[in-house]
């Protein structure tokens, strides 16, 4: 995992004589501007933005019912007349599950990010701000979730919970936390043994009051950038889990499980049992380069 | 050199023993009675206790863990619920398998990776760096099962090239190196190589870039070397670095091959992580999760000390 | 003074003008250094048994080599890190005990450290970085603003262009002053300032060095004013305090201590100073070799490895301070210090012997 943070960013000198008359502009309004002028994240963001659209508002697009088969039109090819990308092996439409489909995906696939990205940084946080004992008590409880490779862990956590979104998104929350909450606790410990830091507790502020001042703003960009590069190993490892029989399980149109239950069709059908994976590489692509146009964003120096 | 060795060991100790404490929770946080697996549904009383006995289970949980902990330690990890031959030799078995698989798709991935990186680091910019960078997105962005299923689509449906599943004739019981064996091999190696290939493409793309706007670059160009030498310099200075990169990816693919086993069928640990998952064969399942993690923290280990080979600073840090 | 209605008062002085503000017993600070797996635990001296006063009013300079201890006694001053021993006193109260609470002592000193950007949140503007310990304290977000506001101006920045700025957008001098503003916001008696002007340019650095000797005036302050620059000090400073590895070695009046220096560590800095004067180069050696680790200081006068006087005495006798003239300068040598044993003390003049 690439877990290159930019703490030393913010000591790069300034001006050595700063004009004067220009507006000042937030760290923030300043990435947006940058990012919004980057094209392929641009892009990445319009298809993402149209899957999540699409995701919420199926019921009134007007699709067929999702969940309604058909023996007689079962494994329809692509193309086939009213049924533009094919039927499923229960002669379910494709395009209203595809569609449909894209709701639990990026539901199971995004929430253990979010979890994990609250989880990490609370850890990360007070390891890094507390040092010393409370540092080394959490960090190493973490170093024993790092000796599992990643989908191996989430796999026994499954595997033992049984399946199930909810025992899904608690698997992969516990895999993403630990990667998270390292690379809060590193940007924190730079931040706090700066001198504004310093100062800050010189002025008898209390360590609350710090921590949302001070500490905050500046540790939560990199580690925004790092857990949106999850994402994309989220949503692949959420639908593998679903692939397994691990996760969401029938009939829930879903494209992990579309992907599983499609299987048996690769002989006959082969295409259509394709499109549900073509889905999740869609998604993960454009997140994981919307991810990397944003930490290019961030990365003032240039 | 030494003392390093012996303080990075250390530090393995207590780790090894929290995967393994790990793996043995892992057993008794599953709901329901691990037992149902094997009594019958019509099981009396009796005789489910009986079993509860003889597994051990009616013993209070640090006693369970230690006996457990003592019998792997003498290569113990249990009988299978499901066929009742001694989990440790089916995993073995398994393992083995894996290893070949993770092997081949490392040769393939490591290569290209490597290749691609350091073409896409030198040329900056360019349209090869395009390229590269744009194989290295697509390789880490990939539902791997996924990709999977697609070359099965066009190699064995399709073009009936290449066999869809399995590990040829007499299944991985009698592997050779000979065409008949090594065909069956071959998709799933490339699937697996996809993700590693993308990781290390991106990571020496930037350790090249990043080597080569260092002032030192510039000082052996100014003293009259020529490109190839310097070439010689940079891949000194990024061998420490690739090489952890390489190292956690072996483990990630030893350790995470139950997806592209599944897809392929493929006799390895992963298969048979699956088969204990379905058939709730919790002591399968812990010995093989176990295995794995060992092998893991192993080979993040060797990985330490042969960084620690190659580069000096890393020793004294 | 008229800002003080709508923010904090300057904390009252209670033992008038003969009792010393700031009064520091015995301070020692040492830092554990994580050893191997088979090496013994080690310890870093970074400040060992320092003593000292500064008077209402006065500017203490510290001087000495980078690793001195210099940094670490402000830090420890400031209750950045907890002293391991000693005790400190403000206006004769103990600090950190019934007298004097830690947070009532923050109330009293403020620090400026080296690093104009490091010590300035990137993520905050000029004005939010001043009123941060305004409402810490309790002061209302319009009253904060207010304060930060004058102060700029007092600092010579012109609040209407400065205020809604970022750390990044100013130059190194513009953001000292910055620092400057934001450590008097809080009415401090005791302004440390830590190598406060030593990033800056030259002639930046004599502006804002004018600009500190004003505000002192004005707002009635006490200056600890750390630097390795002895130009810079002796401007600065009424008297001055040398550190070497950890431990006051001399101190006394400025004039006093330049005309005549006792310790061969302050002779020596002080003739390594550069100076303008061709008449006046440097003549004698300055210092040989880098510092001595102050992991395990050699033992007896810590500076006798690398002194030009030391005589085996030194490696076994820890040199007392010791009154070179008068009370207010001493000087940590055995070669001072009648009947010591050092070769030097023998020809000292009768009427210090009797001392």
């Amino acid at each position: 995992m690439d877990a290159h943070v930019n703490v030393t960013a913010m000591s790069e000198p300034g001006p050595a004589d700063a004009p004067v008359n220009r507006a000042s502009r937030g760290y923030w309004a300043n990435v947006a501007r940058r990012l919004s002028r980057d094209k392929t994240s641009m892009v990445c963001a319009a298809i993402l933005l149209l899957i999540f659209l699409a995701a919420i508002l199926a019921p009134w697009m007007g699709l067929a019912d999702p969940y309604k088969g058909s023996m007689i039109r079962r494994l329809r090819h692509l193309g086939a007349p009213g049924f533009p990308l094919g039927t499923d092996e229960l002669g379910r439409d494709m395009i209203a599950r595809l569609i449909y489909g894209g709701r639990l995906s990026l539901f199971i696939g995004m929430s253990p990010v979010v979890l994990a990205f609250v989880l990490g940084t609370s850890l990360g946080l007070v390891a890094g701000y507390a040092g010393g004992k409370v540092n080394t008590a959490i960090m190493r409880t973490v170093d024993v979730l790092f000796a599992f490779p990643s989908v191996l862990l989430a796999i026994a956590i499954s595997g033992v919970l049984g399946a199930g979104v909810l025992n899904s998104i608690v698997s992969l929350t516990i895999v993403f936390t630990p990667q998270i909450a390292r690379v809060a606790e590193s940007v924190t410990t730079g931040v706090r043994n700066m001198d504004f830091i310093h100062a800050a507790r010189a002025s008898g502020a209390g360590d609350f009051t710090i921590i949302r001042d001070h500490v905050l703003g500046n540790v939560l960009g990199p580690i925004f950038v790092y857990a949106t590069g999850l994402i994309s190993v989220s949503m692949i490892l959420a639908a593998g889990l679903s692939f397994l029989g691990l996760g969401v399980k029938p009939p829930e149109p879903e494209w992990g499980l579309m992907l599983n239950t499609l299987r048996t069709a690769i002989y006959t059908n082969p295409w259509v049992a394709a499109l549900p994976g073509a889905m999740i590489f869609m998604v993960s692509i454009c997140f994981n380069l919307l991810s990397d146009g944003l930490r290019s964003a961030m990365d003032i120096r240039n | 050199m030494f003392a390093y060795i012996l303080r990075r060991l250390a530090y393995a100790i207590p780790i090894v023993l929290s995967v393994a404490l790990l793996c043995f929770l892992l057993v008794h946080m599953t709901p329901g009675d691990p037992l149902v697996a094997v009594l019958p549904a019509d099981a009396s009383q009796e005789l489910a206790q009986q079993l509860r006995v003889a597994y051990g289970f009616d013993r209070p949980l640090p006693v369970q863990f230690g006996l457990w902990l003592w019998r792997v330690l003498h290569g113990d990890l249990g009988a299978s619920i499901a066929t009742g031959r001694p989990v440790a030799a089916e995993v073995a078995h398994a393992v083995a398998n894996t290893v070949m698989l993770a092997f081949a798709a490392a040769l393939i991935g490591f290569t290209l990776g490597l290749a691609l990186g350091l073409i896409a680091g030198y040329f900056r910019g360019t349209w090869v760096d395009k390229l590269a960078t744009s194989v290295a997105i697509a390789g880490v962005s990939v539902p791997h099962y996924w990709l999977g299923m697609v070359l099965v689509i066009i190699f064995s449906v399709e073009l009936n090239w290449l066999p869809a599943v399995g590990a040829g004739a007499g299944g991985s019981g009698q592997w050779a190196w000979d065409w008949a064996h090594v065909r069956y091999l071959i998709l799933p190696a490339v699937t697996t190589s996809v993700i590693p290939m993308g990781i290390i493409t991106r990571n020496v793309r930037a350790l090249t870039g990043d080597i080569l706007s260092q002032d030192f670059v510039e000082a052996l160009y100014a003293k009259g070397m020529r490109q190839s030498q310097v070439f010689r310099h940079v891949v000194k200075n990024a061998a420490p670095t690739a090489l952890a990169v390489m190292g956690l990816q072996l483990g990630y693919m030893l350790g995470g091959s139950i997806l592209i086993e599944t897809v392929f069928s493929w006799p390895g640990s992963g298969l048979l992580l699956n088969s204990a998952i379905f058939q709730r064969d919790l002591p399968l399942l812990q010995g093989t999760i176990l295995v794995l993690a060992i092998f893991f923290v192993a080979l993040n280990l060797m990985v330490d000390v042969a960084q620690a080979l190659i580069d000096p600073r890393i020793r004294r840090a | 003074m008229d800002r003080n209605a709508a923010s904090l008062p300057q904390l009252e002085d209670l033992g008038g003008a003969a009792q010393p503000l700031l009064r520091v017993e015995h301070l020692t600070k040492h830092f554990p250094v994580a050893g191997g797996l088979l090496a013994k635990r080690r310890t870093v001296r970074a400040v060992d048994d320092v003593t000292f006063a500064v008077g209402k009013g006065e500017t203490l300079g510290i001087v000495g080599e980078s690793g001195c201890g210099k940094s670490t006694t402000a830090r420890v001053l400031m209750q950045l890190a907890p002293p391991d021993s000693g005790e400190i006193l403000f206006d004769g109260m103990l600090v950190g005990g019934r007298d004097m609470s830690i947070a009532e002592f923050r109330r009293g000193v403020q620090m400026v450290f080296q690093d104009s950007y490091a010590s300035l949140n990137p993520r905050l503007t000029v004005e939010q970085s001043i009123t941060f310990g305004l409402k810490a304290q309790g002061i209302s977000g319009a009253a904060a603003r207010k304060v930060a506001r004058d102060l700029l101006s007092k600092v010579g920045l012109r609040p209407e262009i400065f205020a809604e700025r970022y750390p990044h957008e100013i130059s190194g001098g513009q953001r000292q002053r910055v620092n400057i503003a934001r450590a008097l916001a809080l009415s401090p008696r005791l302004v440390i300032l830590d190598e406060a002007v030593s990033a800056l340019d030259k002639s930046v650095e004599a502006q804002v060095l004018n600009l500190l000797v004003d505000l002192k005036t004005e707002f009635g302050l006490t200056y600890l004013f750390i630097s390795h620059d002895l130009n810079v000090v002796r401007y600065m400073s009424d008297r001055v305090m040398v550190m070497y590895l950890g431990e006051v070695v001399e101190y006394g009046p400025v004039e006093s201590l330049w005309a005549r220096a006792a310790h061969p560590y302050t002779r020596a800095l002080l003739s390594a100073m550069p100076s303008i004067d061709p008449d006046r180069r440097t003549q004698t050696a300055p210092l040989a070799g880098d510092p001595p680790n102050p992991i395990d200081p050699p033992s007896g006068c810590r500076f006798h490895p690398r002194c030009p006087h030391a005589e085996p005495v030194c490696a076994q006798t820890k040199p007392p301070l010791f009154a070179v003239e008068d009370e207010a300068h001493r000087a940590a040598c055995l070669m001072i210090v009648p009947g010591s044993g050092h070769s030097a003390s023998a020809r000292l003049p009768s009427a210090m012997r009797d001392a």
